[in-house]
């Protein structure tokens, strides 16, 4: 006679009967808490299943992300190319979450994605969008394609410079538009991928970021046509050999990468702002 | 067995205050201390955990009887990366803004001690009901404490609540600081601390 087994999952004793027993003999729990023990014809503990059941699951798990990535790709390279123009929007001063067609409004307002070299030639008046700045980063200055945005801005020419560094705890970047003239700020973008909440991230808040686009203030690059960049200072603190922004106090590590990717980034288009149109 | 059994409804219930995975079973506190610096992430987290561990219960307990038990742990890490990598794949394609501003978070969600910990002690021996029940018990239970903690830090830290200022200009006239300290991880370990003292002061049975 095949007798069902049935395992307590209270205290994982187990019964032998064609049913449960009221309550068990060892835990007092009731009958509901037995749940029956299934023989089955497999073996889940051998090697060969084992083996087998991994192989089987890596497989499957493999073919739904692939399939989920390639279903979705598309639709995720838009989103990023549209967040791009949006932060290249934000940085000229127009706000984005009034803007019904971000993508319209882009292609409004920037007339020329041009690639520039280090002595401030434009080396292709097209395909500056398509620029990776981290990987151009990692060339040597030389050979580094420079992308710069020129747009209109209510019938004024206005260049828009893509900066990449790093902050605490990973990269942050930025766009930040110049009038005409090459050196007066007319507005900044900043974003970061983990700096802290609250402290590092406060860098993506209008509080940070007016201080750049000032009207009272107004903010220069450089001095006496020498390029200085923008100092972020510690609150309280000047700076006499530029112009300066109040760092983020408590985020100390992070206002130092925006200084730096300040430099840095716009650094590599001095030769571009020395000369003249 | 009807469709919340006392045994379902104990399945929801008991995470979500006596038994919550945070304060009484110290599970997920990592994430805890790192997402409740503000109101916004901690309730996305919150929803994004409940979501996915309650799905992932479902997908266990339905292979349970069948998972090698040698390697079920590795088997429940990959269903749990799977998904998670699927949501955020899913966030990319339809929520854009909503992924940029969870960044690393969602991918933080396959390391929360709540998911292993829920699919090794309920769903590898329980139905696929009860293991969602659990799952979504679980997640709420969470979530609450990460709201609590962020609602706190915000407030002191900020004085600010899901981003909109909350303590007036003219307090900090008056010569009020918002205090940076409740910013930083040890201050939430701090107020987690003090609500398993509540918890355990109302109920002396714990």
């Amino acid at each position: 006679m095949a007798t069902k087994e049935f395992k307590c999952k209270v205290c994982g004793y187990v019964h032998k009967g064609d049913k449960a027993p009221d309550n068990c003999p060892v835990c007092q729990a009731p009958a509901s808490e037995f749940e029956e023990i299934k023989k089955k014809g497999l073996d889940t503990n051998s090697n060969v299943y084992t083996i087998i059941y991994a192989s089987i699951v890596v497989v499957v798990v493999a073919f739904l992300l692939a399939f989920v990535s390639g279903a979705l790709k598309a639709k995720q390279d838009e989103n990023v190319i549209l967040d791009k123009k949006k932060q290249i929007l934000s940085s000229l001063n127009i706000n984005i979450k009034e803007c019904a067609d971000p993508a319209a409004k882009y292609a409004e307002c920037v007339k020329g994605e041009w690639i520039l070299n280090s002595n401030g030639d434009v080396v292709d008046s097209i395909g500056g969008f398509d620029i990776n700045v981290s990987e151009e980063n990692t060339k040597p200055l030389e050979e580094r394609k420079l992308p710069v945005y020129v747009c209109e801005i209510d019938g004024a020419k206005k260049y828009v410079f893509p900066m990449r560094g790093a902050g605490l705890w990973g990269p942050i970047w930025g766009y930040i538009s110049l009038d005409a003239d090459k050196s007066t700020v007319f507005g900044v973008y900043f974003s970061h991928e983990s700096e802290t909440p609250g402290l590092g991230a406060e860098i993506t808040q209008p509080k940070f970021q007016n201080q750049f686009r000032d009207p009272e203030n107004p903010k220069h690059i450089s001095r006496d046509g020498k390029f200085t960049s923008i100092a972020v200072v510690k609150p309280g603190n000047t700076c006499e050999d530029a112009d300066y922004v109040n760092g983020i106090s408590g985020g100390t590590m992070t206002s130092t990468g925006v200084n730096i990717m300040l430099k840095e980034g716009l650094g590599q288009y001095e030769q571009f702002f020395n000369k003249e149109d | 067995m009807g469709l919340l059994s006392k045994k379902s409804k104990e399945a929801f219930i008991t995470p979500i205050w006596g038994n919550n995975p945070v304060t009484m079973q110290i599970l997920g506190i990592c994430s805890s201390l790192a997402v409740t610096a503000k109101l916004e992430p901690a309730l996305v987290m919150g929803i994004s955990v409940t979501i996915i561990v309650a799905l992932s219960n479902v997908v266990i307990s339905l292979l349970r009887n069948t998972i090698p038990s040698r390697i079920r742990i590795i088997v429940q890490l990959v269903v749990v990366a799977a998904l998670v990598t699927i949501v955020s794949q899913i966030l990319k394609a339809f929520a854009y803004d909503v992924s940029v501003q969870l960044s690393v978070y969602v991918g933080l969600i396959i390391t929360n001690c709540i998911l292993m910990g829920r699919l090794e002690a309920f769903a590898m021996g329980n139905g696929p009901w009860d293991s969602l029940l659990d799952g979504l018990g679980n997640g709420f239970g969470y979530a609450i404490i990460l709201v609590i903690v962020a609602f706190i830090r915000e407030l002191l830290g900020s004085g600010a609540l899901l981003g909109f200022q909350i303590i007036p200009q003219c307090v900090y006239d008056a010569g009020y600081l918002n205090c940076g300290l409740m910013l930083m991880p040890p201050m939430a370990l701090i107020i987690i601390g003090c609500i398993i003292w509540f918890q355990r002061a109302k109920n002396p049975e714990l």
